[in-house]
């Protein structure tokens, strides 16, 4: 969807600005979807250096086209070394040696917890969503966590469904009493804006919003009384080697998908 | 020594009805053919364990062979539900299913002790989450330190299944890529089998390359392309578009009967089912 001001669209703004967050250098644990496609556009860009590790094991992996699942034989060809299942979330997970976790959702509340498991009722669900995964050990355990999502009011909700994998909890100091190993979220990514916790109630906090975005719109979009920073910023636009990198990448995925193999 | 059978005579010697099977598998290396020869004999209450339940898992809960799930992640990867797990868990279709949850690290540890003959599995995990209340899973103090740590019951199958790339006539099984639990599965049964792309006079096999020697494997049998629509690294990709029309097809009931009908049910094995969709692989 071009939203008529610029050559980009609002997708592609939020993968971007999900991208910049990855720093060159970390080690960072990928979930499906939204997250692969901002992390991968990361390394190929900024952050050269970035070590990619996925729940299937493959850890230092440099694919040319994204994974469709996530553990695609791109993965495993590119990676720097291939373990198993129980090796990933022991010493590597458990074992503390990720800084960040990338993971998407399907809705958050206001404090980052993410909920992937059941819209409705656990017993009778309106809708039954695949699941934790990996996501609850990515959430406990990684230095931190960026979380991606498209923002609406069904996303973005008052009280989630069910609470898959712990953000800031009830906010304050709520998580840190819990001993999680990690800090949890630092940031949240959206096709709207960027939205950050609050240093002390770790409330989220909007701090940038797109260009062509408005303060209003975001909050619309939100369920609950969405918190403004005094001074929210503009997300800079694409660079033209961020949009074309990022259009590279989607072709030749495209590609590669539509065909048998 | 493990027993080469074909596929059909093992499936009917290993998997009973009611009995906790595995077929285990991360994206790679998904024994689908197994899977349809478990349809295809009609096997019916079982309880079917996996991290990562994806079509095969669909085809076997709409084909009306499972009574319980014990799953960490069951969806169509990167395209969407699974439809028939969907349908079972809302609308008890085609029979109503049990659910035990868990999150991945729980699914990789409760393998892992049960390859270790141990009751239960250790990890700093299931904190922050709803899960406990879904699943089998307690809280221990650490002895040494006093932290609280979860304890997840062991995954004890009565049969694992995998599928890997080569075997040798002893049955000593290689393979490599993404090896997912599959190790830890059949180390965990009381019974296992594998099937493989191919069977062959010699390995010639590096050292570490043989992830489950002869010995402690139940049978073997060879299966071209069993993995398929998965892959098998070194033999063949997945296919992808596969897994993407396998979303209209288990959308519907009726559409989902006889494609599994057709496919599955009116073919004698494996290679006929294959041949069966050719040109439009997941159409009825």
């Amino acid at each position: 969807m071009p939203d008529g001001v610029s050559a980009y669209t609002a997708d592609e703004m939020m993968t971007i600005a999900a991208a910049r967050m990855l720093r060159n250098g970390a080690s960072c644990f990928v979930g499906i979807g939204l997250p692969s496609a901002a992390a991968n556009l990361a390394r190929l860009t900024h952050a050269p250096d970035t070590v990619l590790i996925y729940e299937s094991g493959c850890i230092g992996t440099k694919p040319n086209v994204l994974p469709l699942s996530i553990g695609d034989g791109e993965l495993s060809e590119t990676a720097d070394t291939v373990v198993s299942i129980i090796e990933i979330f022991t010493y590597w997970l458990q074992g503390g040696r990720i800084d960040i976790g990338f993971l998407g959702a399907a809705q958050i509340d206001r404090y980052a917890n993410i909920n992937s498991t059941v819209i409705g009722d656990y017993d009778r669900p309106k809708t039954r969503l695949p699941g934790a995964g990996g996501a609850p050990a990515i959430a406990a355990n990684c230095g931190e966590v960026l979380i991606t999502l498209r923002q609406n009011k069904r996303a973005f909700v008052e009280k989630l469904d069910f609470q898959t994998s712990g953000g800031h909890m009830e906010g304050g100091d709520s998580r840190a009493n819990m001993r999680f190993p990690g800090k949890g979220p630092t940031a949240v990514i959206t096709d709207l804006g960027i939205m950050t916790p609050d240093p002390v109630t770790k409330e989220l906090t909007l701090t940038s919003v797109h260009p062509g975005m408005t303060v209003d719109a975001v909050v619309a979009a939100t369920s609950w009384m969405l918190k403004v920073a005094d001074s929210v910023g503009t997300t800079p636009v694409p660079t033209g080697t961020e949009l074309s990198v990022l259009r590279d990448l989607q072709a030749r995925t495209a590609k590669a998908h539509a065909g048998q193999n | 020594m493990a027993a080469i059978l074909r596929l059909d005579e093992a499936i009917r010697e290993f998997v009973h009805d009611g009995d906790t099977v595995a077929l285990e598998g991360f994206t790679h290396l998904i024994p689908f053919a197994a899977g349809h020869e478990i349809i295809r004999q009609k096997r019916r209450g079982l309880t079917v364990i996996r991290m990562t339940p994806d079509v095969i898992y669909d085809q076997l809960i709409g084909a009306g062979c499972v009574s319980k799930i014990v799953f960490s992640w069951g969806g169509n990867p990167g395209v969407g539900s699974l439809h028939r797990l969907r349908d079972a868990i809302e609308k008890d279709w085609p029979n109503p299913i049990a659910v035990e949850e868990h999150e991945h690290a729980g699914m990789a540890a409760a393998y892992a002790a049960g390859a270790s003959h141990l009751p239960f599995g250790v990890l700093r995990g299931y904190v922050g989450t709803d899960l406990p209340e879904h699943t089998s899973v307690r809280f221990i103090d650490c002895p040494f330190t006093g932290e609280k740590l979860a304890a997840v019951k062991a995954h004890r199958p009565d049969v694992s299944i995998i599928h890997a790339q080569k075997a040798d006539r002893k049955g000593n099984v290689m393979m490599w890529g993404v090896v997912g639990a599959q190790k830890e599965a059949v180390m965990a049964a009381k019974r296992s089998m594998v099937t493989v792309e191919e069977i062959v006079d010699d390995l010639n096999a590096p050292p570490n390359s043989v992830i489950l020697p002869a010995w402690v494997v139940g049978a073997v049998s060879e299966v071209k392309g069993g993995a398929f629509p998965s892959y098998a690294q070194g033999y063949y990709a997945r296919n992808n578009a596969f897994y993407k029309q396998w979303d209209n097809v288990a959308k519907d009931r009726d559409t989902f009967a006889q494609w599994i009908d057709r496919h599955v049910m009116n073919t004698k094995d494996f290679a006929e089912f294959k041949k069966s969709i050719e040109g439009a692989p997941a159409h009825a």
